[in-house]
């Protein structure tokens, strides 16, 4: 299965953050992974949880425009020149990163990094060919 | 289906000849009961005899909203007050409300108008009608109540409003008709599946929708969603309510019932007539009223007449919908548009929803045109590039539609006001 990811979209208004992260908390969904991308007059809020069918589900139900799409996850050492290695195997494969966010694991050995590539197949495909860890959505959901 | 046969597909030169009789009947009844009405024939030296043919029409004084306010509130009534049995009025956002006085014949007049427009929609004595326009004194309640009743149907009284009601009724009681304004009719098709109401279970067959202007995008849209036939309705308090002109199944213009309401339309900068299928200002004049008769009343509503035969048998002159309000036109930067321009461009773009609001700014100097859209499903990206690239396709489609730049900003869902009656569009506010 597929690594999902919610997105919502935010108005750049004071709270709209709040508000989404607060119908999370009371739908007792626990967020796994977050990065934002802004732009003067709008936010795009981008979320990995473990139950994405729930958390669009409450988010739609408070008015929010909500997405889910696929997005490739992988284990990184923990190290300089970590994420450096994944990109370069993705540069030469000609595949382009649409955009790209990491957190780093509990043990804190290794970093997970998930990205949206233009093809996500291809991303997948390129990352395992060279031997990079693909994580599965299990995988990531239970970190 | 066709309710009054011999009237509304009457020989056009008989029609003409009524028409003509009703009108010097109805200048006379003003100039000797109604006190304006002669001051303003005397002022330009014309008596209501002076007019023989509809040629002479144009001898006549224009009537305006601003004309009926300084008889506020009973002196344009043509007859003793004890005779008129109901009052209504605008809603008098503009200042102080004008008042409409019906006698007993101009409700029947008016049940019978109403009666036509509930057929032509498809309604008949089996029906159940949901009414949805607000009763009081806006005309929409009680216009479409009188209709209903003259043709027979079970009218359920609803009014605007109370949006679950709606819906829990609408689904009870199996009600087959629909009268609202449409901005209200898309907003209860939304709300149905907040209230977990299958909108395929409904057993509506057609909408009656007016009081507001609205586009062939909206038609579709509620007509998709409610599985129905939406047609308009149009009409004015000034004149009776409800009931002047309504749309048959053919979709190509609103059939006036010019029996009882006669027809003109001008140049809103000159005032002289325009020949038919030209766009300019719908100017009526009332051919029975008894209560308060309206001699060439601006109705600021932008149209166009046709006259070409209609497919439904009907003889009665249509009018296009209405696309603007002369009054209503907003001149940005010099150059005058409608709101319903930028509607219409909005529309086109899918995914799109229907609804939006114009903003009107002159931050510096110069006016600012921004139109908030709402950011549906079908819209949204969880990339910026793509979002900005619909934010700027919006902004191309529209400026393109009105040769005026715009800026377009992507708004959440249901952020934007959603009206029971009249819908908002448009904020000005530049400080004229």
């Amino acid at each position: 299965m597929e690594v999902k990811q919610i997105s919502v979209f935010l108005e750049n208004k004071k709270g709209r953050l709040w508000e989404a992260l607060d119908v999370m908390a009371k739908a007792q969904i626990n967020i796994r992974a977050l990065s934002i991308a802004d732009t003067s007059e709008f936010g795009i809020l981008r979320l990995i949880v473990p139950n994405p069918e729930k958390a669009k589900k409450a988010l739609a139900k408070s008015n929010f425009t909500v997405r889910e799409n696929d997005v490739i996850a992988v284990g990184v050492p923990d190290k300089p020149g970590g994420l450096a290695g994944i990109l370069k195997i993705l540069t030469d494969a000609d595949i382009n990163v649409e955009y790209v966010y990491a957190f780093v694991e509990k043990s804190g050995k290794k970093a997970v990094v998930v990205l949206r590539t233009d093809s996500i197949s291809k991303g997948k495909t390129a990352l395992k060919k060279a031997g990079v860890p693909v994580l599965s959505a299990e995988e990531v959901y239970s970190l | 289906m066709i309710w009054n046969r011999e009237a509304e597909c009457m020989q056009i030169g008989e029609r003409e000849k009524l028409q003509l009789e009703r009108l010097k009947a109805t200048l006379k009844r003003a100039y000797e009961n109604v006190s304006y009405y002669r001051k303003r024939f005397d002022e330009i030296k014309v008596k209501p005899a002076d007019i023989k043919s509809f040629k002479d029409i144009v001898k006549l004084p224009f009537t305006t909203k601003t004309d009926l306010r300084e008889g506020y509130p009973f002196g344009l009534f043509a007859v003793p007050r004890q005779e008129i049995v109901e009052v209504h009025t605008s809603s008098g956002t503009t200042g102080k409300p004008t008042v409409s006085g019906y006698t007993k014949k101009d409700i029947e007049i008016w049940g019978e108008v109403m009666a036509r427009a509930l057929t032509m929609v498809g309604t008949t004595k089996d029906d159940i009608i949901q009414n949805g326009y607000g009763y009081g004194l806006f005309t929409g309640g009680l216009g479409v109540h009188y209709g209903a009743q003259r043709i027979g149907a079970t009218v359920i009284p609803i009014s605007a409003g109370q949006t679950k009601r709606q819906l829990e009724i609408m689904y009870d009681f199996g009600s087959t008709v629909l009268t609202c304004t449409p901005s209200y009719a898309l907003y209860l098709t939304e709300a149905a599946e907040e209230v977990g109401i299958d909108v395929k279970k409904l057993k509506l067959k057609a909408g009656c929708f007016g009081a507001e202007m609205w586009t062939d995008r909206m038609r579709e849209e509620i007509e998709k969603r409610f599985h129905l036939i939406a047609l308009n309705i149009y009409g004015l308090t000034e004149i009776i309510g409800p009931g002047v002109a309504q749309e048959c199944e053919e979709k190509n213009g609103l059939h006036i019932f010019e029996d009882h309401f006669y027809p003109e339309v001008v140049s809103p900068d000159t005032l002289e007539p325009l020949p038919d299928g030209e766009k300019g200002e719908l100017v009526i004049t009332t051919l029975t009223r008894e209560g308060t008769p309206m001699i060439r009343f601006r109705t600021r509503d932008v149209t166009a007449l046709r006259r070409e035969p209609c497919k439904c048998g009907r003889t009665l002159v249509r009018m296009d919908r209405i696309t603007g309000r002369t009054d209503d036109r907003l001149k940005i930067r010099g150059v005058l548009i409608f709101p319903s321009q930028i509607e219409k461009a909005l529309l086109e773009i899918k995914g799109v929803e229907p609804h939006y609001q114009i903003i009107v700014t002159r931050p510096q100097h110069l006016d600012e045109l921004e139109v908030q859209v709402e950011t549906s499903k079908k819209l949204f990206s969880d990339e910026v590039r793509h979002l900005e690239e619909t934010r700027k396709k919006i902004e191309k489609h529209i400026e393109n539609a009105i040769g005026l730049r715009v800026k377009v900003t992507l708004v959440e869902p249901k952020t934007l006001p959603r009206s029971e009656g009249k819908a908002k569009r448009v904020i000005d506010k530049r400080q004229l």
